[in-house]
């Protein structure tokens, strides 16, 4: 590049506190951007992504502080600087753009109003012509209905449209550089597509440069001209897209690629009397109805998908196989026998045949309970385990889920990461010797790493354990790793189902169409096609 | 003049006293747990060493006394000399002890109603939390019912009805203070009780009994023990209050309430020893506040 580079960051340094002491988070990193381009920046969690992406604004968060290294903005020194200048350029010529979309917007004013906040300001536009202004961004983001969108409030508009909106409020003041720190993780993958091609669509438009912090390397091989690796706060490798994509230099990067690689041997097509049959269920809360007529069967030693996009019903179908919600019509059949509606009904014996894994391992485990008896209580409970046997029976499950049974028996669970934990919840369901688990979206909390490492545990245990799985999920690749049978759902009635092989490879509904193409895929042309396949312009 | 040095005085006891069983208690604190005794304000190790003294003495009154309870040992409204060192009483019962024996009345059933205050209100305002529905409808408006009237004319009316003996009295402000401790206990465990591991603790078939004391209750603490704190003082004052108004502890026990009530007449001579038992209050109600102070600062993680 002959033009000077935007943002020029040097052996960036910035450390955290814990306690009295100071560590670091971003040990000495590098990164030039020029205008226009849009880094993507990857990495498991911890690994000082959205840090780097602050210290780009001059800003480093509470309990932590730069340390070393320059960061040149636009030839503005933003460590020597003062706080006062720092202020006047971030939101007018440096913006950023939050996970949650929900949780950054204030619920009490319109979305026009905090649109018009940061242009009125900073003095770059009058209120009126901020509002002109904001509806013609809306429009050119898709947000539907961009002339009235803006008057509604945060809660009156679906997440990835807020998520738009967000994007469309860092672009108000036309700023050179935004920040996008995984804008799109917690959407599903059908509105993930939308943001997507919203947000490139206007970056491009305005020529704005953009660092783009994900760790979904599908997304960030889509928006990004170049890719950044970091792994505990330094960097591993930076290329091009395409070159990263296809030449991967370092091992680590390599090992990022590969866990989109897993995927076991579909079972054999099983036959007899299924673990669970759901038959004909209708359920709800109050006079909704979420279900209407849902059936779909689970096998021994198999797992089957449930999948669609949030608020399909695949979580109130769980619970209703649970028993904490009964259902209005239809019923649930355990191995061959009906059980009671509710949970409350049911004997200590069908309890104990279903056990269930939570989405969020932080709020699954009671968090003064110490692993020996988190573990060890289904243990006591069903099969009558008490002292010696209990003991060992904990370390036994212990060592099945890879933890050193003598260094974690008597440990509390914020005493353990976030992967840990997700594994004291399987070893929890599996200390009842269940016939069937029910997974809903245990993987989703988790980055991607430690998701590989979960999904193969769950399938080495069933191959072992003869388990059945119903795996509740809105990510496509996990169910194209783990699962044999899939169960597409929306709007509480299931679409389609079928084995893994033929519903992917010849879906036969629009829906199952649409869900499937919309998952991200590593060629970076992959989301030109889509769009251009579904005949929107990029 | 005598004002300041009393008061210098008093702050280098403070010190003193705060660094002493700071020092002690770290030293014979197991090892996971020396970092919070290290960590711990001059305050709150002062607390805990008042309240240590409160209860050696409450203990071992008949020992450290040096005359009988309601002894009459010589004449009435003695000064403060030897071996009355704070003197006597309108009936000539010698000062000291009853002040060491009022400690062991007072603490000891401020103690054991708080204790019953918060065993039936946490376990039925968790279980109504868990219960929910009517029966958590019905137990609530009843308790709120009850809470609307003013605690020290309920109190007293209650003790009308059935009459002034210890016991009745423990009952009556424990019945009057679990209402309290129902609601806080019912709220905090409200927050609980939606948890997922409560869910999956319910999925399992455990029963009522151990939700609420394996599951729940060991997440309710930390605001129950700041609360416990809190009322034991409003405890204290109500039996105090009580007595000096002739419905609380009978005597000849001794009593720091009563004790105040009985000695009034001294003050209008311009001496303090009746404000002696109430000073004993004060102490302790600012000491049981120290502790709780802190607690509650490690508990909401406020560790600067």
């Amino acid at each position: 590049m002959e033009k000077h580079p935007l943002l020029i960051i040097k052996d960036l340094r910035i450390e955290g506190r814990s306690g009295d002491q100071w560590h670091p988070i971003v040990k000495g990193v590098d990164l030039t951007l020029n205008r226009g381009e849009v880094l993507g920046l990857i990495g498991e969690s911890g690994a000082g992504k959205s840090t780097l992406g602050l210290a780009a604004m001059g800003f480093a968060r509470d309990g932590c502080r730069i340390s070393g290294g320059s960061i040149d903005f636009d030839g503005i020194d933003l460590r020597a600087t003062a706080e006062t200048e720092r202020r006047a350029l971030r939101g007018k010529r440096i913006a950023y753009v939050a996970q949650s979309a929900a949780a950054s917007f204030n619920p009490a004013h319109k979305l026009i109003d905090q649109y018009c906040e940061a242009p009125v300001v900073h003095g770059v536009m009058p209120r009126d012509k901020a509002e002109v202004d904001a509806v013609d961004i809306y429009r050119r983001m898709r947000l539907p209905n961009p002339d009235d969108i803006g008057f509604r409030y945060p809660h009156q508009v679906s997440g990835g449209q807020l998520q738009r909106a967000m994007t469309a409020m860092a672009m108000s003041c036309r700023p050179d550089l935004i920040i996008f720190d995984e804008p799109t993780t917690a959407l599903d993958v059908t509105t993930q597509i939308e943001v997507l091609a919203a947000i490139r669509a206007v970056v491009r438009q305005f020529g704005t440069a953009a660092i783009y912090i994900t760790h979904d390397l599908a997304v960030v091989a889509q928006m990004a001209d170049r890719i950044k690796v970091l792994l505990r706060g330094a960097e591993i490798e930076e290329s091009d897209t395409r070159n990263m994509l296809a030449t991967p230099r370092e091992d680590y990067t390599r090992s990022l690629w590969a866990v989109r690689s897993f995927a076991r041997a579909e079972q054999p097509q099983a036959t007899g009397t299924p673990v669970l049959s759901v038959r004909n269920v209708t359920a709800g809360y109050g006079a909704v109805d979420v279900l209407t007529d849902v059936s779909f069967d689970i096998h021994a030693r198999r797992t089957v998908a449930v999948v669609g996009e949030s608020g399909s019903g695949k979580s109130t179908a769980a619970r209703v196989i649970t028993g904490l919600l009964p259902p209005r019509k239809g019923e649930v059949i355990m191995s061959g026998k009906a059980l009671p509606p509710s949970f409350k009904a049911r004997s200590r014996d069908d309890l104990r045949q279903c056990q269930m894994i939570y989405q969020m391992a932080d709020t699954a485990l009671n968090p003064k309970l110490r692993l020996r008896e988190l573990i060890g209580r289904p243990a006591e409970m069903y099969l009558g385990l008490t002292g010696r046997a209990l003991d060992t029976r904990v370390r036994d499950l212990l060592s099945l889920i890879e933890l050193e049974p003598a260094t974690y028996i008597d440990r509390l669970p914020s005493e353990l990461s976030g992967g840990q934990k997700q594994r004291i919840g399987i070893a929890r369901a599996l200390a009842a010797e269940p016939k069937l688990i029910i997974c809903d979206e245990v993987t989703s909390a988790l980055d991607q790493i430690v998701q590989e490492g979960i999904l193969k545990l769950l399938d080495r245990l069933q191959s072992e354990l003869s388990l059945a799985y119903m795996f509740i999920t809105h990510d496509l690749a996990t169910v194209k790793s783990i699962a044999d049978e899939v169960v597409v759902m929306q709007h509480g009635a299931v679409v389609e189902r079928g084995s893994k092989s033929t519903l992917f490879a010849a879906p036969q509904e629009d829906y199952t169409r649409l869900l499937l193409s919309s998952v991200p895929e590593m060629d970076p042309e992959w989301l030109d096609n889509l769009l251009a396949a579904r005949g929107e312009h990029a | 003049m005598t004002l300041l040095l009393s008061l210098g005085i008093a702050l280098a006891l403070f010190f003193a006293l705060g660094l002493i069983a700071r020092t002690l208690m770290h030293a014979i604190a197991p090892a996971h747990q020396k970092p919070m005794f290290r960590d711990m304000p001059l305050t709150a190790s002062f607390g805990i060493a008042i309240i240590a003294a409160y209860v050696i003495v409450a203990t071992l009154a008949p020992f450290i006394a040096p005359f009988g309870e309601g002894e009459v040992v010589g004449d009435q409204y003695l000064p403060w000399a030897a071996p009355h060192f704070l003197g006597t009483d309108k009936l000539g019962r010698d000062m000291l002890t009853r002040l060491i024996y009022g400690a062991r009345n007072t603490v000891g059933i401020a103690f054991a109603t708080t204790a019953l205050a918060f065993l039936v209100g946490s376990i039925l305002g968790i279980w109504a939390a868990l219960i929910g529905g009517k029966l958590d409808q019905w137990m609530s408006r009843f308790v709120d019912a009850l809470m609307a009237i003013p605690a020290l004319i309920f109190s007293l009316l209650l003790l009308t009805i059935f009459g002034t003996s210890v016991l009745t009295l423990i009952l009556v402000i424990a019945a009057v203070d679990a209402t309290r401790v129902y609601r806080l206990a019912r709220s905090v465990a409200q927050g609980i009780v939606v948890m997922d591991y409560i869910e999956a603790a319910r999925l399992r078939g455990e029963g009522t009994w151990r939700l609420i004391r394996r599951e729940i209750l060991p997440n309710a603490m930390a605001p129950l023990v700041a609360e416990f704190g809190l009322r034991f003082c409003f405890v204290f004052l109500a039996i105090s209050a009580l007595s000096f108004l002739g419905l609380g502890i009978k005597p000849p026990t001794a009593d720091w309430g009563s004790m105040v009530r009985e000695n009034a007449t001294l003050i209008t001579f311009g001496d303090i020893t009746p404000l002696l038992p109430a000073g004993a209050i004060a102490l302790l109600t600012v000491a049981v506040n120290f502790v709780v102070d802190w607690q509650l600062h490690r508990a909401s993680g406020l560790k600067e």
